[in-house]
């Protein structure tokens, strides 16, 4: 499934990275702690996160991840967003908890 | 051929930009890409190390044809107990640093999995040497 119709599927707000949204979802990974998704993510997936600053877009571009959801209504800071879109890497959110955003995601890229 | 870049304690803002570059760089020689990805990983923690730990360090980096060769030497608190700050979960970063979501004790460890050779040296109350081999 690409970014794009994960993006339609659930909804989700594009906060940039519009130009980048046929990228393919290879999986998906959930965790607040950098180091984490530094050692565990592969690049192509998705990263659901509640952190908002500039690290997270840094780390969405140097995993070449497919796309950053952000979950509880939370946006990314202004230098995230700037970064993000250096990068070009898309930037999503979601109004949903981290469970239910998870479990959806979960719902779309693996059923 | 090497370059040397400066990381100032606490700039969380700029943290990850000299991996950034590395990565470029590495790209462009066409380096194996499992290679750029462990090295990346490697570097950023590293990096955020003296950003999270230190005041101020500079990294060396030395792309050969066969091999890079990256050294961080950072002038701050040291290390006192290494293998205790090898070890997965310890940690002796801030509260602040810790909502940020770094300095869950996974940074050296994360290093060690990532790097072909890793030598870490401390001085307590002078700084600390991080030295990255990884082979192509």
């Amino acid at each position: 499934m690409t970014v794009k119709e994960l993006v339609e599927k659930m909804n989700l707000t594009v906060f940039c990275g519009e130009d980048n949204l046929d990228k393919e979802i290879t999986g998906c990974y959930v965790s607040d702690l950098l180091s984490d998704v530094m050692g565990s993510t592969k690049s192509g997936m998705a990263w659901i996160t509640l952190q908002t600053h500039k690290n997270v877009a840094a780390i969405g571009s140097l995993k070449e991840l497919a796309c950053i959801i952000l979950v509880k209504g939370f946006k990314p800071d202004d230098d995230t967003l700037q970064h993000a879109i250096e990068e070009e890497i898309p930037m999503l959110g979601t109004a949903d908890q981290t469970f239910e955003t998870a479990g959806k995601v979960y719902m779309n890229i693996c059923k | 051929m090497i370059t040397e870049y400066h990381v100032n304690g606490g700039d969380f803002t700029n943290a990850g930009s000299v991996s950034s570059t590395v990565k470029k760089m590495m790209r462009q020689l066409g380096v194996d890409s499992t290679v750029v990805k462990r090295t990346v990983v490697a570097l950023y923690e590293a990096e955020v190390n003296i950003v999270a730990h230190a005041y101020r360090g500079v990294v060396t980096v030395d792309l050969q044809p066969d091999k890079i060769y990256i050294k961080l030497a950072d002038e701050g608190p040291g290390i006192a107990d290494i293998p205790q700050a090898m070890q997965e979960g310890y940690s002796t970063a801030s509260v602040a640093v810790r909502e940020m979501g770094f300095g869950a004790g996974m940074g050296l460890p994360n290093i060690k999995a990532n790097s072909d050779i890793l030598n870490v040296n401390s001085v307590v109350g002078k700084g600390t040497t991080v030295e990255i081999t990884n082979n192509f």
